[in-house]
């Protein structure tokens, strides 16, 4: 190509990744960069690639149910509920009512957990980190509330095919109202820190656009979608578990705040208004809360021999913190499952980044790139290269950038 | 215990997923979070491997991440310790029959501390980092 062509093409790619420090996944990005402004953007994914489907293949269902839970660290009731959803409808198995309230609590719980992690990470992409440690530390009583229900901080284990393993007993349950009370207190101080700060507004505030229409075009789920103005939820549209006996809306960015945009500032609200909305359904939940048993099955070899028994095919949907997360299962009357495919809830968003990323600057890219919540976030090593020279950028230095941003703005 | 020397300078840690479910990576932030604060030892996460005393290896190392592990531990300075957080890049733990496993992670980087669980708890970690720490201490000492 001569010279000139190359001129009038991108002036120089910034690639990103894939090994990061602080959080998650790793994923490689490549930019188009002119100046400061993105203006094309891809992305590898598939570094994490670890055969999960593949092994599941290969393990009974009560087997692949301790597998799902670690798809995900951070969603890890999701999956083993839209996997324990999915072969329940195969086999036929009716899920005792208290378990499907036990499940939703643990649902919601976990939404709080996931969306007080993500605000966190969020203020830190902002270089706001003293919101970065609020937002953890008071994580850490949802982290302590999973820890005396499940008997784990991550990875619960607490789903089984046909129920949960453990109940709530009566002292747990005052222990949950204590924690649902010092959630209560506390949104509104979160909603302040974030939605009233001048920083976060002029940082987020259309910034990450992302329409109406792309979200559709790109099947875009969760706050992501919601905050773009579709009004979608699974607990709303399908109900699963006790959603159908609760009061669930989908939460969409209020006109007050300037109604639905689908910028970064609105993923923020519809985040931080659902944090409300779960401390509100445990507190439904507990209040009726069924009496009964909590295992469809308790004996493992009778579960078992029901699956292996059983023929046909299910989808298993829940809507994960992140979106909609779904499990395809089809079993042939074998042990183990004749096919199985996930559909992680970050892999519909995965493509909004795109649209939201283009036209942005540079230094926006690390919050753009968390605010659809990825479970891959990735703002490591940077290799500039312009005219033949190479230069390294260290996540640091990206999140200088941001930081510097907010301080000109601040000017 | 006695506090080893070591702590006369702060420790910096450096994380690397090769392919972990995330648990143990959200259980590596807690830890340095207020509930446990470990920065008030000088114990803290850093952007890039060169400035790093402590590698953090979670997940069970996947086909595509072992050359990057490889570099990155090649990118610290000596004296360095490498620690393995999460029973999967011990064993495999429940990925140990997946096909696209470059084995656990001692088969691609000399480990010297391991932290079992999944995830370990943060106790569990910080744990881990005293142990690392002691090593370090030996480690000057011969140097």
């Amino acid at each position: 190509m001569s010279a000139e062509k190359t001129k009038k093409t991108i002036p120089y790619t910034v690639p990103i990744g894939p090994v990061h420090p602080a959080l998650k996944e790793p994923v490689m990005f490549t930019f188009g960069m002119e100046g400061e402004i993105v203006k094309t953007v891809d992305f590898a994914p598939g570094q994490t690639h670890r055969g999960i489907e593949w092994m599941g293949m290969r393990r009974n269902p009560v087997q692949i149910v301790h597998m799902t839970d670690r798809v995900c660290g951070i969603c890890g009731i999701v999956h083993s509920l839209s996997f324990a959803r999915a072969v329940e409808q195969i086999v036929g198995i009716e899920v005792p009512e208290r378990a499907d309230y036990i499940r939703t609590i643990l649902h919601e719980l976990e939404r709080i957990q996931s969306h007080l992690l993500w605000a966190g990470v969020a203020a830190h992409e902002l270089g706001f980190d003293s919101l970065f440690y609020l937002a953890w530390r008071v994580r850490e009583q949802s982290m302590d509330l999973i820890e005396n229900l499940t008997g784990n901080r991550v990875n619960y284990g607490i789903i089984q095919i046909g129920g949960v393993r453990r109940d709530i007993s009566s002292e747990q349950r005052s222990l949950i109202e204590k924690g649902l009370a010092y959630y209560q207190g506390l949104l509104d101080k979160m909603a302040t820190l974030f939605l009233e700060d001048s920083t976060v507004r002029m940082r987020c505030r259309d910034h990450g656009f992302l329409s109406e229409n792309d979200a559709r075009i790109l099947c875009a789920v969760g706050p992501t979608a919601r905050a773009s103005g579709l009004n979608m939820d699974v607990r709303q549209d399908y109900p699963y578990c006790a959603y159908g006996d609760l009061d669930v809306k989908a939460i969409l960015p209020p006109a007050e705040t300037g109604g639905p945009r689908g910028d970064v500032y609105d993923r923020i609200i519809v985040r931080l208004l659902e944090i409300g909305q779960s401390v509100e359904i445990i507190r439904q939940c507990l209040e009726s809360l069924p009496p009964g048993e909590i295992l469809w099955e308790p004996k493992m070899a009778k579960l078992l021999a029901a699956c292996k028994k059983a023929e046909g095919e299910a989808i298993g949907r829940v809507e994960a913190p992140r979106g909609e997360c779904m499990h395809y299962v089809r079993m042939a009357g074998k042990e183990a499952p004749e096919s199985w495919k996930i559909k992680a809830s970050s892999y519909s968003n995965l493509m909004s980044w795109i649209p939201m990323l283009q036209g942005e600057q540079l230094a926006d890219i690390p919050i753009i790139v968390a605010s659809i919540d990825p479970c891959l976030s990735c703002t490591d090593r940077v290799a500039v290269t312009r005219n033949g020279r190479s230069a390294i950028l260290t996540k640091e230095d990206l999140t200088r950038l941001s930081r510097e941003k907010t301080r000109r703005m601040m000017q | 215990m006695k506090i080893p020397s070591s702590f006369n300078r702060s420790l910096w840690v450096f994380h690397l997923n090769t392919g972990s479910c995330n648990g143990c990576e959200i259980e590596i932030v807690a830890t340095i979070t207020p509930r446990y604060d470990p920065e008030r030892f000088g114990i803290r996460l850093v952007g890039s491997p060169r400035h790093a005393d402590v590698l953090l290896v979670t997940g069970p190392v996947t086909r595509k991440m072992a050359p990057r592990a490889r570099r990155v531990y090649e990118q610290m300075a000596d004296p360095k310790v490498v620690m393995c957080i999460g029973t999967c890049g011990q064993s495999g733990g429940v990925f140990f029959d997946s096909y696209n496993l470059e084995g656990p992670v001692d088969q691609v980087l000399p480990v010297d501390v391991y932290v079992p669980g999944c995830p370990p708890r943060p106790e569990a970690i910080i744990f881990g980092v005293v142990k690392a720490l002691e090593k370090l201490e030996r480690l000057e000492a011969q140097q």
